[in-house]
């Protein structure tokens, strides 16, 4: 079982969906004893940086992830939280990845950046069976700097991680329940990263 | 380099897909679920659904339907139709559209725009804007083409996007449905002007008009509905084509 956290981001039942096509079961949630109780939990991710920052900090869901012990997945700005530090409304956030996120500079491109793009030089358990270089849907104005936890890189006017790992920790900037059959193998292949990291 | 887009666009009438020619003489095609399933699996990029029974007659949305799309389809989609309030947005978000696009209502509203777009994000907020060439004049039009709106394609765009809109849906009425080609010049111009992704709808008929929508339009992506519906241009055999044509695509 899969707990999708509850802090109030919009479009979770997309999420949802992809989870159910891939025979996954969820249920979404920001209990204490739920969360502590699932074998994943994802951090999902449409909203602004500081706001879901203020909420995840009144609901305790920054100490109950650090409590847990499980793979935690963050998507999209859900990503974004598990970094030290975002520009986006200027706040700290859970620092469970080393890079702080930074708005996307908008040279020779549009922002946000929207639609698909590649992701470039893959490496990890995120990325089993997908090929280099293969196309992800993103949406978002602000990304993670390059850093030692780096998995992939996507280029829009810079270079920015799109996917990020550490210890039990896994992110990706763009939205795997939207980028198609390689999106579902994303998170198949979430799913299927076992309890090994205690 | 983020991908050129390439968008089916199914219009719904009482839950079921309809294609429109210049907006009337509708035939009925086949359920809205499956055929986006369909064209996820040929490699489109996004789908608009649009409900054209409710700017028609001024119902509300077709949620039920929504979350249907969302369940079964794995790429995003937009969902437009009678959206005229923050509210309206906001249930078809939770039902699980990934974006709402907003026309007439955002023309008798522009406040609307801001709305949804600080509430929701600019993201989820396409603007959409028919309008027709008048003597060099692009006149917008609102409820279907049906009527003209005092505003005039480039000063109306700029205002929808400075409000907060993500993009900018274009159809121009008098190539719509002609299968002549897009309105290329008028888009590159558009493209060029406004900050946000600008996608070309009205004229497609063969595969070289989307390699002149991507080349001379300047266009983001670009919206089809029956070249695509009728099976004339397959999506992986446009796509193959245009990525032969050098057109960054997502194969």
């Amino acid at each position: 079982m899969t707990a999708i956290i509850d802090y109030g981001s919009g479009n979770i039942f997309s999420l949802g969906s992809a989870l159910e096509r891939i025979g996954e079961k969820y249920t979404v949630t920001s209990e204490e004893s739920v969360i502590l109780a699932a074998e994943r939990l994802i951090l999902p991710g449409v909203g602004e940086a500081s706001h879901a920052m203020r909420i995840i900090r009144e609901r305790k869901l920054d100490l109950i992830l650090q409590r847990s012990k499980v793979p935690v997945l963050g998507i999209c700005i859900g990503m974004q939280l598990m970094c030290s530090y975002s520009e986006e409304g200027e706040t700290s956030c859970l620092a469970l990845f080393s890079p702080k996120v930074k708005r996307l500079l908008p040279e020779g491109v549009k922002i946000p950046h929207m639609g698909w793009n590649s992701v470039n030089d893959i490496k990890g358990s995120l990325f089993e069976g997908i090929k280099e270089g293969e196309c992800f849907y993103f949406v978002h104005s602000y990304a993670p700097e390059l850093s030692i936890s780096t998995t992939s890189v996507t280029e829009h006017g810079s270079l920015f991680s799109s996917s990020l790992e550490s210890g039990r920790y896994f992110g990706t900037q763009f939205h795997p329940e939207k980028s198609g059959e390689a999106g579902e193998r994303v998170l198949r292949n979430f799913i299927n990263i076992r309890k090994l990291i205690l | 380099m983020v991908r050129k887009r390439i968008i089916p666009c199914l219009d719904v009438l009482g839950g079921k897909t309809v294609k429109g020619v210049n907006f009337v003489n509708l035939t009925e095609m086949g359920d809205p679920v499956d055929m986006g399933r369909f064209y996820a699996e040929q490699g489109a990029d996004e789908l608009v659904y649009l409900d054209i029974s409710a700017s028609y007659e001024g119902r509300g949305s077709f949620r039920n339907l929504v979350s249907r799309i969302a369940k079964g389809v794995n790429i995003p989609f937009t969902v437009g139709g009678g959206i005229s309030s923050a509210d309206d947005a906001s249930a078809l978000l939770d039902a699980g559209a990934d974006k709402v696009s907003v026309n007439t209502s955002a023309l008798e509203n522009p406040a609307l725009i801001d709305k949804i777009a600080s509430k929701f994000g600019s993201q989820f907020i396409v603007v959409a804007v028919d309008a027709v060439e008048k003597d060099g004049f692009w006149q917008v039009m609102k409820k279907g083409g049906r009527f003209y709106a005092d505003r005039e394609l480039f000063e109306w765009s700029e205002e929808a996007c400075s409000r907060g809109a993500g993009e900018i849906l274009f159809t121009s009425v008098g190539h719509d449905g002609t299968r002549a080609g897009f309105a290329c010049s008028t888009l590159s111009l558009l493209s060029t002007m406004l900050p946000v992704p600008v996608i070309a709808s009205g004229g497609a008929g063969t595969m070289s008009h989307f390699a002149h929508v991507f080349y001379e339009g300047k266009a983001d992506a670009a919206l089809a509905a029956s070249v695509f519906h009728s099976g004339e241009i397959p999506v992986p055999e446009l796509k193959r084509w245009l990525a032969g044509q050098g057109i960054s695509v997502r194969l």
